[in-house]
């Protein structure tokens, strides 16, 4: 079998090698991309929607379908992990669990059935299975950077229409502070401050909010997300209007895809049952 | 002088092939992170830095993170 793979592989590798010299050269003049596609956007980007990034409006306006159903893509991906993980661990509830001390700082295994302290218990606290002392360096350190963090992602989102960044990098960045605060602390922690409802939520109404702008268009008598008929809406001219409404389908964006980027990893990281995670 | 572009590709190759040679599945997601930070080293120099910065934040910082999540969760050693 693993022989037989091999030689699929090399057999799909030599064919496309053989064939790539087919392939236009990268930034080719006469390529069919160069001479049809490219010049129009080129040309008439920043007169159709005033946004000096092209790769913005090709992404959020022109292609915004590709945009929409990528954040369904991503959505769906969060809910794969949750469908598959959550159910299959709704059976392994109880089990056994650990607590610190906190006075003395010994662990202790709470077995199944066995009493557990308080939640808000100020004596013990319940920490992982892999539980290895809190390094005050790297939590002081995370803590310092995540503020940052967060700041500079709302900074690649709205400043997406002038500079390289935008709804999916921003949404990345911020979910990953999330997830940098679960590593160095704790999962508790982080499903603490955002819950996993919460992260469902932001991530429906996130593709909700791309495909409800979509929607709003097709219901004021223009195709599906064409912007320009949301003008009188967003008090302003047809191309403002478009601009505008980059911003607001990259909001959306923002949300879905941090959301479901703290959703898969809270399911991922604790097999589904986010008692602990790593 | 060799091109910036050559020298990325070759080590995009070598990164490619140590994550396939490696037998712990933790050096394996390691090194396909590496391999994702090449490949924005890539994309960066041709120019496409959208694409180069998706890049970096989605294959080089979190699916690593999603990697290393999963090894810890089922096995660290392949069986083949």
């Amino acid at each position: 079998m693993k022989k037989l793979a091999l030689i699929l592989c090399l057999f799909a590798g030599g064919l496309l090698l053989m064939n790539a010299h087919y392939l236009p050269m990268w930034g080719d003049p006469a390529s069919p991309a160069s001479t049809h596609v490219s010049p129009y956007f080129i040309e008439n980007a920043y007169e159709h929607t005033k946004t000096p990034n092209m790769v913005a409006v090709v992404l959020a306006d022109y292609r915004s379908y590709d945009t929409m159903f990528e954040a369904a893509v991503v959505l769906a991906a969060g809910f794969a992990c949750f469908f598959l993980l959550r159910s299959r661990a709704r059976g392994k509830k109880g089990g056994h669990h650990y607590y610190r001390h906190i006075p003395t700082g010994v662990t202790i295994k709470i077995e199944e059935g066995g009493k557990l302290p308080a939640e808000n218990s100020k004596v013990f606290r319940s920490i992982d299975a892999l539980w290895t002392p809190y390094d005050p360096i790297i939590q002081t350190t995370c803590r310092c950077l995540i503020p940052f963090l967060q700041i500079y992602s709302l900074y690649v989102l709205a400043h997406g229409h002038y500079s390289p960044g935008g709804g999916f990098q921003a949404g990345v960045v911020l979910g990953a502070t999330i997830i940098l605060l679960a590593i160095s602390h704790n999962l508790k922690t982080s499903l603490k401050r955002m819950s996993e409802r919460t992260a469902a939520l932001w991530s429906i109404i996130g593709v909700f909010i791309f495909a409800g702008t979509g929607l709003l268009c097709l219901l004021l008598g223009m195709d599906y997300l064409n912007y320009e008929v949301l003008a009188p809406l967003l008090l302003s001219d047809e191309a403002m209007a478009r601009s505008h409404s980059i911003l607001i389908v990259e909001v959306g964006v923002t949300m879905a895809v941090m959301a479901v980027m703290v959703w898969i990893y809270y399911n991922l990281s604790s097999a589904g049952q986010q008692d602990e995670g790593l | 002088m060799i091109p910036v572009d050559i020298i990325v590709l070759t080590l995009i190759i070598i990164c490619a092939l140590g994550a396939l040679a490696a037998k712990d599945l933790m050096v394996a997601a390691i090194v396909i992170g590496a391999y994702s930070f090449l490949i924005c080293l890539l994309l960066a120099v041709m120019g496409a830095v959208d694409v180069a910065f998706t890049e970096a934040t989605v294959g080089a910082g979190v699916s690593t993170v999603f990697f290393v999540a999963t090894v810890f969760q089922t096995t660290r050693r392949t069986k083949d």
